[in-house]
């Protein structure tokens, strides 16, 4: 069953009035469990307001969405377990945090969920050891942290809430390139371990491309294609039309085989390429 | 949402009553209430309220934001007009039941002030409507600086209100923000007692505070960069100037203003 359903999502930004703008236009779409998903598109092309409506933060103006089969909006009390369910970080997300020790700000998600002391301790340990964060840090001030450590403390507040699904927008925006590969590194390994379902929002289709299985594609606040990574790249041409660049390597690779030559054109990790050039060289 | 408050109300437009300069538009206002005080009956007060909504018609601004102006005040409106309703003793009486005894004097001042403080806040709320907060306070530092000679810091006080008038919308957002991320981790902020609610603000207060001591510091930091160093021989982009359209709005007022003097005296 899909842990994540709408159907005919629509949202619209100031309706009657002059402002009005629909940010996210009849959408349908489902994720399947443990599914590592891509969200891309350009900025403003509703990302963002899609996934705030998957943890009931936003409410459709027209249309459903049903997590793990229950249907949102339904009843208005439904809707904080249903944010334990569904974890969002949102971009940026160290600017929230607030508490004296980096500890009690991870304690927030889960202390808010009613679980005991004891239970809280042992995630906040886990989830800190999931996202790099040494036992000494926990007692320090989020303020006193670096920049990439404090966003670690956000996100290990939202995985401390154990969520069915994880939803990250641009994680690794503003970071350096050693940041960037890290975080992303790091929610990877969490779906590995935790079989979750994850979902990242991201513009950069190189850090996309490396770690997800599907991808989903907003363009003009409709829901372009949601396939295979593989598939969705083979559209290369579609995306670039789009203003969306593909990964440098799978440019290179359309382009060579554009050129006559004969290659495979679902490459879109360097790894790979390596591999089948390898492959392809010693095989002359 | 949170994003609907309006601060700034201005409403863009391209009336007369939008085009006239700000400066002068501080001034008429003024002038304006001067002439709903010197209005000593109900027939030159008429006066005040046909300017009013003469005024109203030629700014294009919708009439309901009248009625919205008005509703802020309307808890002031009831109460002052049953005051002068119960406690103005003089004149005829014209119902009297046990200690209640309401007499024409006193219906006429409480029909009075209503329209006089109604007519107030109509016509100060315009000149919000019509003119950008920006140039408000452009003009204030104007119209004030002459203040500078006995060392009132205008302009640093015209340029905070500017940085405060910024950064409103942006804070707004921001709380929005934080108060969506907060709610993405359980926050509860909506039921419980009060003093439970008011707790619940910590986690959107604590980085709110931060994110402005940021922002001040950026600002700060920015304006440096641009060589800011207060008001001393700086030019602006937008020079204010008089134009004819000033004129006419002064000629405008000014009729109206002599029509009440006129009634005050010849009546």
């Amino acid at each position: 069953m899909a842990i994540i359903k709408t159907q005919d999502l629509t949202y619209i930004y100031g309706e009657g009035t002059p402002f009005r703008k629909v940010a996210v236009d009849n959408v349908d779409l489902e994720i399947e469990q443990g599914e590592m998903v891509g969200i891309i598109g350009h900025t403003g092309s509703g990302k963002s307001t899609l996934i705030q409506h998957f943890n009931g933060l936003m409410k459709p103006t027209k249309g459903e969405v049903y997590i793990d089969g229950e249907k949102l909006w339904d009843d208005k009390a439904k809707l904080r377990p249903v944010r334990f369910k569904v974890g969002l970080v949102f971009q940026y997300p160290e600017y929230q945090l607030f508490e004296e020790t980096c500890y009690k700000d991870i304690a927030f998600g889960p202390k808010n969920m009613g679980l005991d002391n004891k239970e809280i301790d042992k995630r906040i340990k886990e989830t800190a050891r999931m996202v790099g964060l040494t036992p000494d840090l926990l007692d320090k001030s989020p303020f006193e942290l670096s920049g990439g450590q404090k966003r670690r403390v956000a996100i290990a507040g939202v995985m401390a809430m154990e969520p069915k699904v994880l939803i990250l927008d641009e994680p690794a925006s503003g970071l350096d390139p050693k940041g960037r590969e890290q975080i992303l590194g790091l929610i990877k390994e969490y779906h590995q371990e935790k079989k979750n379902t994850v979902l990242i929002v991201s513009h950069s289709m190189e850090d996309i491309a490396k770690n997800v299985s599907k991808i989903l594609v907003m363009n003009k606040a409709k829901l372009y294609c949601y396939d295979d990574t593989v598939k969705v790249f083979h559209r290369a041409a579609e995306l670039e039309e789009m203003g969306l660049a593909v990964p440098q390597i799978t440019r290179v690779f359309n382009r060579l085989k554009s050129m006559g030559i004969k290659i495979d054109d679902d490459v879109y990790t360097t790894k790979y390429a390596k591999e089948l050039l390898l492959k392809m060289l010693k095989g002359k | 949402m949170i994003k609907d408050i309006t601060i700034g109300q201005y409403f863009p437009g391209t009336s007369p009553v939008h085009r006239i300069d700000a400066r002068a538009k501080i001034l008429l206002t003024i002038a304006f209430i001067v002439m709903l005080f010197i209005a000593d009956d109900i027939r030159g007060l008429c006066v005040g309220l046909a300017f009013t909504f003469i005024t109203f018609i030629i700014s294009r601004i919708p009439l309901k934001m009248m009625w919205k102006s008005l509703k802020t005040i309307l808890v002031i409106l009831i109460i002052t007009s049953l005051l002068n309703l119960f406690f103005v003793h003089t004149g005829e009486p014209v119902f009297e039941w046990k200690f209640i005894k309401i007499t024409d004097n006193g219906i006429q001042t409480a029909v009075f002030m209503v329209v006089r403080i109604a007519c107030l806040i109509i016509g100060t709320s315009l000149l919000t409507y019509t003119t950008s907060p920006i140039d408000l306070t452009d003009a204030i530092e104007r119209l004030l600086s002459p203040l500078k000679k006995i060392k009132v810091p205008v302009h640093e006080l015209a340029m905070m209100m500017t940085i405060a008038l910024r950064f409103i919308p942006t804070l707004i957002e921001e709380t929005d923000k934080i108060m969506s991320a907060q709610k993405a981790r359980g926050a509860d902020m909506e039921t419980g007692s009060i003093i439970k609610r008011a707790k619940a603000l910590i986690p959107v207060l604590i980085p709110l505070f931060v994110s402005s001591f940021r922002h001040a510091e950026e600002l700060a930091l920015a304006m440096e960069c641009r060589c800011y160093h207060g008001g001393e021989g700086r030019t602006r982009m937008k020079q204010l100037h008089l134009k004819l359209i000033d004129l006419w709005g002064t000629i405008y007022l000014a009729v109206f203003m002599a029509a009440v003097i006129v009634i005050n005296h010849i009546w």
